[in-house]
């Protein structure tokens, strides 16, 4: 009976240690949310998204180059990222062939883990060495590097939840395997594959390391994507690293933009899965 | 669809190696399976000899060849898709390729002994990347030594103690922690955590164990002490949310079962969940642990920025990504950038090694429970 | 006027695995043949074999001769996919695009494979195959909503609607009612009637009752020591149950076995 009770004394002594490390983990990060949504939150006004960054030592200003180098950029690596994220997604749910599907999955899961510095450096010695400047291109393909893992393997997950009897159902018609996949499958898979995007994306959008040395930044507006552009995360990183509380507010915005910008991507995607699931499901 | 009868007969290779020679010549490569009647005895293992047939008959007529396809739509869509992972192969080949490339000129000057030798002078274009590399280890194991046993106890509160509704939405905050960008992390480090440490961790510790090695120093606030620090916190996410999943492969049978016997919900967790999501919560923290190796942006902001190793927590320091941030855009010459490169090669074939490992060990646990 | 379809000496594999062996049968156009025997026995995969579905499996061989009408469908040189276009399938369980309409649903074949994609032609398809399979009535005033909406009984006949859509010469069922409820079986049952006024029906059950009732032709199938399917008998679907030949059929439909 005393070894009884002693060992519900560990049951909760344990319990209780794990839900000391829950607050132990919840802190730090918690108090980074309160930081970014608190100063952030209040060091964002509207001049944050209309105006450019204001030379040094006056206050104010904004980083609507910054903005729009972010948006430039995550096209330019959708552009690289995503023909092949999809492609290969659509490829590895249907593959017969599975020594070499299993490859390219096992490749893809190591290659979603390589650090995005690197991604800098191989785009910095892809295309930056060879055309002999910064730009917005050599920015998005490092970018593309890091995105395709994700949305390779979400793709293949939404189109293997669409059920073999669908797929079955279209053969049966007489369709073509790619019409059935075009038509079919894909349209019933199109909020996970819309789901994958949003990943892809929300891998990115964030990204510092890799835009060092290929986008660089830009203090003005670019279009062109032969030239250097702006992006968040660089002009982050330069405030941060400066010593004026004016800039440190801005970074804090900037963070706040960055932040709001990954979670509303990542809730997107959430309330898509749920969506495909349920529908699915029933079907 | 059909009876299994795999596990106790030898499998169609083996027995059409027995098939005797006269029917063997006729029986077409594709061919399932021919066994002469006497010879079911001898390949059966002894006590299964109902589980298999006695014989299997050859149908009249061979298989058509496999039906190719008509449709030039269609096999341009299989080749484009198989092009295109492929491709995937390629791309990493081609990554691994350039960096060799672009770093020929160290690895060729120094070989093996630029990952031992210390000293990195760019004036004097001598380059060792002792320091870069025993930094980087040093602080993602310290991380590692704050967070793996945090990460896995948050996994376990949330799949064995949480409620549904909390496990749910707690996860989901989790997923999201994990894709919060490492410069957030980096600002909030440089500007809250940079203070903190110095103002009410390091003078403590510096009083009481100053004696030491690894406490030796003068309260600053950045250094190796609060990069590994930050970087505990940005690997824990991944720790607990990978963790979890692995937990929730556990089949409840076997969680049924220990309770059955008696058992408390912590003996349960620690005898039967986490033997059996041994290997996949080790993946974890192997995948955490290629996290912290290659993390970027936030150690740069706080780690100081020294070429030099020391034992020291409160000591300025430098990993191999911090190195390469700080230096590429002013590396000048050759020798320099192929230094730096093929630091980031050194750093891409440790992470696909980690990542490799961290792979084959979480798919053991998920793949088993999933079949 | 349906099509005759023969069978000459089939047999499939799936990779190396032999499942069924040397099916002989013919079945007649404007009746209906019951494919039946116990789970396992390959009935489901000789159905499959008629147009080709069983291909569509990795790894899964065909071998012999089916005859579809005047063609043979696995002489070199014929295309799988015009096979399965020129034969209609229903599933077991009701499979309705998830994505589109009812009216999207039953023109998908039609549409999508290029048959037709005139407005006017369609509908009049459309209508005409829901008239079919006994749904014209239930559904066309809400022909735009999503297929998935319907009833599990009112999804099959959408299906069965969907494939009579290619105006094919052969009807394959496999289990249709096999998910359905008694009262949604009973209306498949009574349509099957109707359909092989114009088509030739081959279904596979699992219900020796739903068989008895409802076809002209029974095909029983039995798996052996060796779990590779055969036929063992063939007749009209009164022989059958009343004085079949063979004592394993026997066996079978008095209940005596397995």
């Amino acid at each position: 009976m005393r070894r009884y009770r002693a060992r519900k004394l560990v049951n909760y002594f344990g319990s209780g240690l794990a839900l000391l490390c829950v607050m132990l983990a919840i802190l730090p990060l918690g108090a980074m949310l309160a930081y970014v949504l608190g100063q952030g939150g209040t060091s964002l006004n509207l001049n944050f998204f209309t105006h450019l960054p204001a030379p040094y030592g006056e206050s104010g200003g904004g980083m609507l180059n910054d903005i729009e180098g972010t948006g430039y950029l995550i096209l330019l690596a959708s552009c690289v990222g995503l023909p092949i994220g999809i492609l290969s997604g659509i490829y590895l749910s249907r593959s017969t062939n599975y020594r070499f599907a299993n490859t390219v999955r096992f490749f893809t899961d190591v290659v979603a883990g390589t650090p995005s510095i690197v991604a800098g450096v191989v785009a910095y010695a892809l295309v930056v060495i060879p055309t002999g400047h910064f730009s917005a291109y050599s920015g998005g393909a490092a970018l593309g590097l890091l995105m395709f893992p994700t949305v390779t393997r979400a793709t293949e997950e939404t189109i293997k939840l669409v059920p073999t009897s669908i797929r079955e159902a279209a053969l049966a018609l007489g369709l073509p395997e790619w019409q059935a996949m075009a038509r079919i499958i894909l349209p019933a898979a199109a909020n996970g594959i819309v789901t994958a995007v949003m990943l892809g994306i929300a891998r990115v959008a964030g990204e510092t390391a890799p835009l060092l040395f290929t986008a660089f930044g830009n203090p003005n507006l670019s279009f062109a994507p032969s030239n250097a552009v702006g992006a968040l995360p660089l002009e982050i990183w330069k405030y941060a690293t400066s010593p004026s509380e004016d800039l440190h507010r801005q970074a804090w915005a900037g963070a706040f933009v960055l932040f709001a910008i990954i979670v509303i991507l990542n809730l997107i995607a959430r309330l898509l899965t749920l969506r495909l699931t349920a529908r699915v499901g029933t079907g | 669809m059909e009876p299994d009868a795999a596990g106790t007969v030898p499998s169609a290779e083996e027995v059409r190696d027995t098939t005797d020679p006269h029917t063997a010549t006729e029986v077409p490569r594709t061919h399932a399976v021919t066994i002469g009647r006497d010879r079911s005895l001898a390949v059966s293992p002894a006590g299964s000899i109902a589980a298999w047939p006695a014989e299997i008959r050859q149908p009249l007529r061979e298989p058509h060849p496999p039906a190719r396809s008509f449709n030039v739509g269609d096999r341009l869509f299989s080749w484009l898709t198989a092009a295109f992972a492929g491709l995937i192969l390629a791309v990493i080949a081609v990554m691994i390729a350039t960096l060799a490339w672009q770093s020929r000129v160290t690895i060729q000057l120094y070989g093996l002994s630029f990952l031992y030798t210390s000293t990195w002078d760019p004036v004097h274009n001598v380059f060792g990347a002792a320091p870069a590399i025993l930094g980087t280890v040093y602080t993602s194991l310290l991380a590692l030594l704050l967070a793996a046993p945090i990460g896995v106890m948050v996994a376990i509160f949330l799949v064995e103690m949480a409620p549904r509704r909390v496990r749910t939405s707690l996860g989901f905050v989790v997923e999201l922690l994990a894709a919060v960008p490492s410069i957030v992390y980096g600002l909030w480090a440089l500007i809250v955590l940079v203070p903190l440490v110095r103002d009410h961790i390091q003078p403590p510790l510096i009083d009481h164990f100053g004696n030491t090695p690894f406490f030796s120093g003068y309260p600053i606030g950045l250094g190796v002490f609060t990069a590994s620090l930050i970087l505990s916190i940005m690997i824990l996410p991944t720790i607990a949310s990978i963790s979890r999943d692995v937990m929730l492969a556990v089949p409840n049978s076997q969680r049924d079962a220990m309770l059955a016997l008696g058992a408390t919900r912590w003996e349960t967790t620690w005898k039967v969940v986490v033997p059996y999501a041994r290997s996949g919560i080790i993946g974890a923290i192997v995948l955490a642990l290629g996290r912290a190796v290659g993390e970027t942006m936030a150690v740069q902001m706080v780690i100081g920025n020294t070429q030099s190793f020391n034992l020291s927590l409160f000591n300025f320091g430098t990993t191999m990504p911090a190195t390469i941030v700080n230096q590429f855009t002013e590396a000048t010459g050759e020798t320099y950038l192929s230094a730096l490169i093929e630091l980031a090669l050194i750093l891409m074939i440790v992470t696909i090694i980690l990542n490799a490992i961290a792979r084959l060990l979480v798919w053991r646990v998920t793949r088993v429970a999933g079949s | 006027m349906g099509a005759t379809v023969r069978a000459e000496d089939i047999s499939a594999w799936y990779g190396k695995k032999l499942a069924i062996r040397d099916m002989n049968l013919e079945m007649k156009p404007n009746k209906v043949t019951a494919l039946i025997g116990p789970s396992g026995c390959g009935k489901s995969t000789f159905l499959r074999c008629i147009n080709r579905m069983h291909e569509v499996i990795p790894a899964a061989r065909v071998g012999g001769d089916m005859w579809v009408g005047d063609q043979n469908v696995y002489s070199r040189g014929v295309d799988p996919v015009k096979v399965r276009a020129q034969t209609g399938m229903v599933f077991q369980r009701p499979n309705p695009f998830p994505t589109m309409s009812i009216y999207d649903n039953v023109a998908a074949g039609p549409r999508l494979s290029g048959k037709t994609r005139n407005k006017k032609e369609l509908d009049a398809l459309v209508e005409r195959s829901l008239r079919r399979a006994a749904l014209w009535h239930e559904v066309k005033d809400r022909l735009k909503e999503p297929a998935t909406g319907l009833s599990g009984g009112q999804q099959q006949r959408i299906c069965i609607a969907r494939a009579l859509a290619m105006e094919p010469g052969v009807v394959l069922l496999d289990e249709p009612t096999s998910a359905l409820d008694p009262i949604a079986s009973y209306k498949i049952e009574e349509l099957m009637n109707d359909l092989k006024e114009e088509y030739t029906v081959i279904i596979v059950t699992h219900n020796m009752q739903q068989a008895a009732r409802i076809a002209d032709f029974t095909a029983f199938m039995l798996a052996g020591e060796d779990f590779v399917g055969e036929l063992i008998e063939y007749a009209d679907t009164k022989t059958i149950f009343s004085t079949p030949k063979d004592k394993r059929t026997e066996d079978y439909i008095t209940g005596r076995f397995g």
